[in-house]
C-alpha cells in the first residue's frame, strides 16, 4: 500500500493512495473528473493544465500556479488544488465575466489556464497593474486570438477591480465579495490548518526511488518512466532556505526558481537577477523547479546552472551522513555525467556575497524570447577597480556538452584593463573553449556567433561608458 | 452581442473529445507507425503483442473489411501501411488496449524488420528525381515569353518557406460508438464530417447511412482537420465494429506532430519585369510545392498558390507554374490560407528585390500595381469592388505612414544597437471553395412549441464563432432575442453530404442556408398571422423584437403564442434549407473563369524593431485597414483578425519545423516548436473597418474573415528584413523564411573562424 496522499481539491478534501509520482493533472482529469484543466503539451510549455496550489505558510494561504500536466501528486499533499471548477460560482467571476465581453476565447482550449493565471495574479497582489497582470500570463499560450483580446479583457478585469483591491486588500473575505472567488475560500484557511495535523504525504529516503526535485524536466523527458516509479520528492520544508553565513549565499536543495528570483537577500546582491529571472522558464515552471533539479539534470544550457557558474558557486552533496563540498563547476564530467555518487544529493548550493565593485549580467538568446530554452546562454561576474578587472567568472551554456564554466577566458580577463582590446582577446579565447554541435536549437556556427555577440552584450551591459558601442557592431 | 459559446469556456465547461463521459467498456487505441521515412517491411509480427496485458486486439490493413483507401481528392493514401512506408509517424497498426497505458507498452512487443530506402526531404531533390504528386499546372495571361528585354529592370531570385504546424490546442481525435445493425456513431474532432463519412463507408465496405459522424466543437484546427482528422476517425471506427465496443482514439502531442501533416514548405523561383518608375509588366513564377508522401489536399492548395500569386497587383503579362512534389514527409495539409500565403509571399519578395534595384520604396510599387475596377485577374475574373486601392490609400491615411515612416528613421538615427523596419502589406484573397461543386450547404430548423429554436447546419464550431454568427442571423431574420436559439452539433444525419467547414466559407454557406430555412419558417408564420389578425396581405406581417405588426402597426400578437397557435393549427414549424453560392465556375481545362462570389481586401502597415547585437526583433505593431463587409459580429471578425495576423507572423518569425535528413521531425514538441506567446505577439495591433464595404454574397452583407488576415503577417518579415538593412544597407538577403534569430544574425555577420572541428549531430 502507497501511503496516503491528503489534500483539498477545491471544495473537496480528498484522501488517494495512487502512486505520488502520478501527475495531478492525471489524478483531476481521470479519477476527479474535473475535464476544464486541459492536457495539451504534457511538457509545462502551454499552461492549458494550470492550476492553483495553496499552502499554509505561516499561518497564511499562500497561492502558487503550477503546471498540473508535471507536478507529481506527492506534491499536492497538504495543498489546496484549485481547478477552473473550483473557481465556478452561480455567475461569472470577474476574469471570467471579462473574457466573455471581450472575446478573449475563441476555441476556449487555453481558455481555463488564462483564468486560473489571472485569477492568482488578482488574489496574490494588492497593488494591481495591468503589466504585472500580464506577466503572470506569461506561461499561457493561445493559438486562436493572437492575445490582443485577452489582453484586453485582462485590462478592463485590473480597471475595474484595481482601487477596491487597493483600499480593501486580498483577503479572502474581500476576494469572494469583488467576486474574484467564491464562498468556500473563507473555509480553507481552517481545513488546511486541520489537514496539517494529519499527515499528509512525506517522503522517505530509499535509494532505489527516484529523487524528485520539481520534476518540470524529468516529466517532460521520462513521463512514463517517472510515473511507473515511486519517487522520493526534494524535501520542500528544510531544505528550503535562502540565507547569508559569514561570507556565503547559502540556497537550500528545494528551493525553486521563483524564490530565487523573489528572494530580499538575492535582490539586495544581485539586483539585476530579478529582472533577468524572467528570460528563464515561465512563473508555474519558476514556482516548481529548484536549483538542485536544476543543476543535478546537467542540461548544457541550464539557466540557473549557467548563472551560479559565474557567482562561483560551490555544491554541498550528502549522503544522509556524509558531506562533501565540491566546486559546481568541478561537478561535470561528460555529457550528463556527474561527479555525484549514486546514493549522494544535493543539499544547498553556495556562494561568495559579491563584494562591492561586483558587475553582474546575464543573456540569453532563443527562438522565442519567453519560455523558450536557449540557443546560447552566458552569466559574467566581474570586479572592476579603476578600470583593471581584478576578477573574473565567466560561463556558457548550449556551446559544450555541459554547462561550461570558460575556464581559460575567465582566467584571461583577470588583471586586464577594460579595453576593447582586451575584449577581442577574450572573445577568441571564448572559441577555442568550446564545441557547439548543430541541433534544433541552431547551427553550430551560430552558437559560435552567438556566443561571440553575447559576451559583447555583457560588456555593452555594463560598461557603457568604457566600451565604444560603434566599434562593436 | 454576448458569444454564448465563451461563457462555457471560461467555465472550463466546454466538452472537447478527451472530456466525454465514455460508455462503459470503452476501449482505447494507440497507433503502432513507421519508424522510417521510406522503406519496405520485411516481416511485422504483433503477435508478442497482441498477448500483451490489456491488449484486446491489433488490426493492421489485413483486418480492413472494404477499401484500405481514405485518399479524398487522389486516391493514394491507405488507411494502414501494407507493404511500403513513405514517411515517419505512418500508421501500419492500430493496438487496442483496455487503457492507453497498455497500448502505449505493447508498441514495444510488435517486431518489425524494414528495409531501409533512402529518404527524400527536399523539395527541389524531389522535383529532379521526378517525385511529382501530378502533373504541374500553369495559370497565364499576356505574354510572358518574349519581352524580357523590354522592361527597365528585370529581377530573377529564388525564395525558400518553411512550413507550420498547426498547433491547435486539442488533438486529433475521435470516439467511435457502436450502433444495433453493423452501424457506428463516430464523435469526430473534424472540419469535414461528411468526408470523414465517406472515408469510414468506404474501409468499412458500408453504405453511407450507417455511419453516423457528430461533431460539437473542435479544439482548434485551421485546417489541420479536415482531411487530417479522417484517419483516426475511421480507424476508431474500424476497430469499434470489429471488436463491438466502443473504441476511443486520441492522438499524444508527440504522435499529433510527428503523424499529421503541416502548411506545406514551397521553394520558388520568379522573374519580374518592371518599368524604372516602377510599374510591373511581366512575374513569371514556378512554385515547388513539398506535398508531403501522398496527395492530401495539395493539388488543390497548389491551384490557390496560383490563384494569389499577384496577391492585390494587376500584371498584364503573367505565367505561374506550379509543381506538387512527392517526400518522404507527412502529407502537408490544409492550413488557414490555403496556399494562398506562399503565393502571396514570393510577389512580396519579387517586388522586395525589384525596389533594391530600382532604389524605390517597395512600398511606392506596391502602391502603383494595385488591382482595380475593370482589370481582369488572370484567370479570367473581373475585378469588381476592388477595395484594394481604398484599403491602400485608407491605411496610409489613416495611420499617418509618413510619419510612422519618419519616425523610423529617427529612430535608426539615434540608435546604434536597435534598427527599425516598416512595410506595408496588401492583401486580396478570393472566397469561394476553388472546387466549385463544393459551394454548398444545408440547413435544418425547428421551432419547439415554446418559441425556442433549434438550427443545425454543416458549419463547424472550431473557435472562429461561426455558431455566433449563424445565431445572429437566425435571430435577426426571426427577429427575437438570440437567446432563443441553439446551434446543434454538426451531425450527417440531420445534414447530409456536407462540405467542410473550410476556405472562411463557413459562416457565408452556412449562414445563407440557415436564414433561408428561417424566412421558410417565417412566411409560414406570417401567412397564418395574417390570417388570425384577420387581414388581407401576409407580407404586410412583420415580427419586430418577437411582436407582430402589421402594416407597421404593433398588434397583440406575441411571438411564444404565435408559435404555440401555428402548431395548434398544423402547420409546419421546422425547414429543411439548402444553399448554393451562385455565379462560380472554372475550367480546368483553360484555367480561366469566375472561381470566387467575391475578394476581401485590406492592407497592414507593420513596424519591427531589431536588435542588432543579438539578432533577435520584436514587432511593435501591426495596424490595418480591413474590409469586412457588413459585419455579423464585429468582436469574433476582430478576434478572427487579431488570431490570424499573430498566427501569421509566428509562420514567418519562430515557427520553424526542422528535419533532419533522414526525414525525422526535430521540432516534435513544444519545448522545440514555439508559436507566438502573450509576449511576442505584436504590443500594439490596431484594426479598423473599411467604411462603406458591402457584399451580395455574404449573410447580412458581410464578408468572410478566417484566412484574408493571416497574410498581414506577411509584413512583419519584410519589416525585419528592412530593418537589417537599415543596419547594413548593402545586405543582399537571401529571402528564407522562417526568418528566425538565427537567420538575422547569421545574415548580418560573418561566421567566427575557428579552427576547431564542428561535429554535426541531430
Amino acid at each position: 500500500m502507497v501511503d496516503s496522499i491528503s489534500f483539498i481539491l477545491n471544495n473537496e478534501q480528498v484522501s488517494t493512495h495512487v502512486y505520488p509520482s502520478t501527475t495531478l493533472l492525471n489524478f483531476i482529469r481521470k479519477d476527479k473528473k474535473l475535464t476544464g484543466t486541459k492536457l495539451v503539451c504534457r511538457e509545462g510549455d502551454c499552461g492549458a493544465c494550470t492550476v492553483l496550489a495553496g499552502e499554509l505558510v505561516n499561518d497564511k494561504v499562500i497561492y502558487k500556479t503550477v503546471t498540473s500536466c508535471i507536478y507529481p501528486m506527492g506534491k499536492a499533499a497538504g495543498k489546496h488544488i484549485v481547478t477552473i471548477e473550483g473557481l465556478n460560482k452561480q455567475e461569472l467571476t470577474v476574469p471570467q465575466h471579462e473574457f466573455v465581453e471581450e472575446g478573449a476565447t475563441q476555441c476556449g482550449f487555453c481558455t481555463p489556464g488564462f483564468i486560473i493565471s489571472l485569477t492568482w495574479y488578482l488574489i496574490t497582489h494588492k497593488n494591481y497593474s495591468v503589466d504585472d497582470a500580464i506577466n503572470g500570463l506569461g506561461g499561457n499560450i493561445c493559438r486562436c486570438t493572437g492575445y490582443a483580446s485577452i489582453i484586453r479583457a485582462v485590462e478592463k478585469t485590473v480597471n475595474k477591480l484595481k482601487d477596491p483591491v487597493c483600499t480593501q486588500g486580498v483577503q479572502v473575505k474581500n476576494l469572494i465579495e469583488l467576486n474574484i472567488l467564491p464562498q468556500y475560500f473563507s473555509s480553507i484557511h481552517a481545513g488546511l490548518k486541520s489537514l496539517n495535523m494529519k499527515t499528509a504525504y512525506s517522503s522517505k529516503s530509499n535509494g532505489e526511488n527516484i529523487l524528485v526535485g520539481g520534476g518540470t524536466d524529468l516529466y517532460v523527458q521520462k513521463y512514463r518512466t517517472v510515473t511507473s516509479y515511486r519517487i522520493n520528492l526534494i524535501d520542500s520544508k528544510s531544505l528550503n532556505y535562502i540565507k547569508v553565513e559569514k561570507k556565503d549565499i547559502i540556497l537550500g536543495a528545494s528551493v525553486t526558481f521563483e524564490q530565487f528570483k523573489q528572494s530580499e537577500i538575492l535582490k539586495k546582491y544581485l539586483p539585476r537577477l530579478e529582472n533577468q529571472m524572467n528570460l528563464i522558464a515561465s512563473l508555474p515552471i519558476r514556482n516548481s523547479a529548484t536549483i538542485a533539479g536544476n543543476i543535478v539534470n546537467a542540461s548544457p544550457i541550464a539557466d540557473l546552472t549557467i548563472i551560479l557558474l559565474a557567482l562561483d558557486a560551490t555544491l554541498v552533496l550528502t549522503d544522509s551522513s556524509n558531506e562533501r563540498i565540491i566546486k559546481l563547476k568541478n561537478f561535470y564530467k561528460g555529457y550528463k555525467l556527474l561527479d555525484k555518487l549514486e546514493n549522494e544529493f544535493i543539499k544547498e548550493v553556495r556562494f561568495p556575497v559579491p563584494s562591492s565593485n561586483f558587475n553582474f549580467n546575464f543573456e540569453k538568446v532563443s527562438k522565442r524570447m519567453y519560455l523558450d530554452i536557449a540557443s546560447v546562454n552566458t552569466a559574467i561576474f566581474l570586479d572592476v577597480e579603476n578600470g583593471n578587472v581584478a576578477s573574473a567568472k565567466i560561463s556558457a551554456g548550449g556551446v559544450a556538452p555541459i554547462p561550461l564554466f570558460l575556464e581559460k577566458t575567465s582566467k584571461y580577463l583577470q588583471d586586464k584593463a577594460l579595453s576593447i582590446e582586451t575584449l577581442g582577446s577574450a572573445l577568441e579565447i571564448a572559441q577555442s573553449e568550446i564545441s557547439p554541435i548543430s541541433d534544433v536549437r541552431g547551427s553550430a556556427e551560430y552558437k559560435r556567433l552567438l556566443l561571440n555577440q553575447l559576451i559583447k552584450a555583457h560588456f555593452i551591459s555594463l560598461f557603457p561608458q568604457e566600451i565604444n558601442i560603434g566599434e562593436l557592431v | 452581442m454576448k458569444n454564448t459559446d465563451t461563457m462555457k469556456h471560461v467555465r472550463g465547461e466546454s466538452l472537447f473529445i478527451d472530456d466525454f463521459t465514455l460508455p462503459e467498456g470503452t476501449l482505447h487505441a494507440v497507433i503502432f507507425d513507421s519508424p522510417v521515412a521510406n522503406g519496405k517491411i520485411k516481416l511485422l509480427d504483433i503477435e508478442n503483442a497482441k498477448a500483451g496485458k490489456g491488449i484486446i486486439d491489433i488490426l493492421t490493413f489485413k483486418d480492413i473489411p472494404g477499401q484500405n483507401q481514405i485518399g479524398n481528392i487522389i486516391q493514394d493514401e491507405t488507411l494502414l501501411a501494407e507493404k511500403e512506408l513513405h514517411y515517419i509517424g505512418e500508421p501500419i497498426a492500430i493496438i487496442i488496449a483496455e487503457s492507453v497505458d497498455a497500448g502505449e507498452k505493447a508498441k514495444h512487443l510488435i517486431q518489425i524488420d524494414i528495409e531501409e530506402l533512402p529518404a527524400i526531404t527536399d523539395v527541389r531533390d524531389a522535383f529532379e528525381k521526378g517525385s511529382l504528386i501530378t502533373d504541374p499546372v500553369t495559370f497565364s495571361m499576356g505574354n510572358v515569353e518574349k519581352n524580357w528585354d523590354l522592361y527597365d529592370v528585370v529581377v530573377e531570385g529564388q525564395v525558400d518557406i518553411g512550413g507550420q504546424e498547426h498547433l491547435y490546442l486539442e488533438t486529433q481525435g475521435a470516439i467511435a460508438i457502436p450502433a444495433e445493425g453493423n452501424e457506428v456513431k463516430i464523435i469526430s474532432s473534424t472540419q469535414g464530417p461528411t468526408v470523414v463519412q465517406r472515408a469510414a463507408a468506404k474501409v468499412l465496405g458500408l453504405p453511407m447511412h450507417k455511419i453516423e459522424v457528430d461533431v460539437l466543437r473542435l479544439g482548434g484546427a485551421f485546417g489541420g482537420k479536415e482531411d487530417q482528422a479522417t484517419p483516426w476517425a475511421v480507424m476508431s471506427a474500424l476497430a469499434c465494429l470489429k471488436l463491438n465496443r466502443p473504441v476511443k482514439l486520441l492522438l499524444d502531442r508527440s504522435d499529433d506532430l510527428r503523424m499529421t501533416g503541416k502548411r506545406h514548405p514551397y521553394s520558388a523561383d520568379y522573374k519580374i519585369g518592371l518599368s524604372k518608375e516602377g510599374k510591373i509588366a511581366a512575374y513569371e513564377a514556378t512554385f515547388y510545392q513539398n506535398a508531403g508522401a501522398v496527395a492530401d489536399l495539395s493539388t488543390a492548395i497548389l491551384e490557390r498558390t496560383l490563384f494569389h500569386a499577384t496577391n492585390s497587383y494587376f500584371i498584364p503579362n503573367i505565367k505561374v507554374t506550379g509543381i506538387s512534389c512527392k517526400t518522404n514527409l507527412p502529407p502537408n495539409t490544409a492550413f488557414r490560407g490555403f496556399g494562398g500565403p506562399q503565393g502571396m509571399f514570393v510577389i512580396e519578395s519579387a517586388i522586395f528585390k525589384a525596389s533594391e534595384k530600382l532604389k524605390i520604396p517597395a512600398t511606392e510599387i506596391q502602391k502603383m500595381n494595385l488591382i482595380k475596377d475593370g482589370d481582369q485577374f488572370y484567370y479570367g475574373q473581373n475585378a469588381e469592388n476592388s477595395n484594394a486601392i481604398k484599403c491602400f490609400n485608407m491605411a496610409i491615411e489613416k495611420y499617418n505612414f509618413d510619419k510612422l515612416k519618419e519616425n523610423v528613421v529617427r529612430f535608426n538615427k539615434q540608435n546604434k544597437l536597435f534598427k527599425k523596419g516598416i512595410a506595408l502589406m496588401p492583401v486580396c484573397f478570393g472566397i469561394s471553395f476553388t472546387s466549385s461543386f463544393l459551394n454548398q450547404a444545408g440547413a435544418l430548423v425547428h421551432v419547439y412549441t415554446d418559441g425556442s429554436i433549434s438550427v443545425s447546419t454543416a458549419a463547424i464550431e472550431m473557435g472562429q464563432g461561426v455558431n455566433q454568427k449563424i445565431k445572429t442571423v437566425v435571430a435577426k431574420t426571426f427577429s427575437v432575442d438570440i437567446s432563443r436559439i441553439k446551434i446543434e452539433t454538426t451531425n450527417t444525419t440531420r445534414i447530409a453530404n456536407t462540405s467542410a467547414t473550410a476556405a472562411s466559407t463557413g459562416a457565408d454557406l452556412n449562414g445563407n442556408a440557415a436564414i433561408i430555412a428561417s424566412k421558410n419558417i417565417l412566411e409560414r408564420l406570417q401567412k397564418f398571422a395574417a390570417k388570425e389578425l384577420g387581414k388581407e396581405y401576409p407580407n404586410l406581417i412583420e415580427i419586430k423584437n418577437e411582436t407582430v405588426f402589421y402594416d407597421g402597426n404593433e398588434t397583440t400578437l406575441k411571438w411564444e403564442e404565435l408559435i404555440w397557435k401555428v402548431y395548434f393549427n398544423r402547420i409546419c414549424l421546422s425547414s429543411q434549407a439548402y444553399y448554393a453560392t451562385p455565379d462560380i465556375y472554372f475550367n480546368r481545362s483553360k484555367n480561366k473563369g469566375h472561381p470566387f462570389a467575391y475578394h476581401v481586401y485590406g492592407t497592414a502597415v507593420v513596424i519591427s524593431k531589431v536588435d542588432i547585437l543579438r539578432g533577435i526583433y520584436e514587432i511593435e505593431s501591426v495596424k490595418v485597414i480591413h474590409d469586412f463587409g457588413k459585419s455579423i459580429d464585429t468582436k469574433v471578425d476582430l478576434g478572427q483578425a487579431e488570431g490570424g495576423i499573430v498566427q501569421g507572423i509566428g509562420w514567418l518569425t519562430v515557427e520553424e519545423l526542422v528535419q533532419n535528413s533522414e526525414g525525422k521531425l526535430l521540432s516534435n514538441s513544444l519545448s522545440t516548436y514555439k508559436i507566438p506567446d502573450i509576449y511576442s505577439a505584436p504590443k500594439n495591433i490596431e484594426i479598423h473597418f473599411l467604411e462603406d464595404s458591402t457584399n451580395n454574397y455574404g449573410p447580412l452583407k458581410s464578408k468572410a474573415i478566417g484566412e484574408p488576415p493571416f497574410m498581414y503577417g506577411i509584413g512583419a518579415y519584410f519589416s525585419i528584413i528592412s530593418a537589417m538593412k537599415n543596419f547594413k544597407p548593402g545586405l543582399d538577403i537571401k529571402i528564407t523564411a522562417p526568418i528566425t534569430p538565427e537567420r538575422v544574425l547569421m545574415n548580418l555577420y560573418e561566421p567566427i573562424k575557428t579552427t576547431a572541428p564542428t561535429k554535426q549531430t541531430h
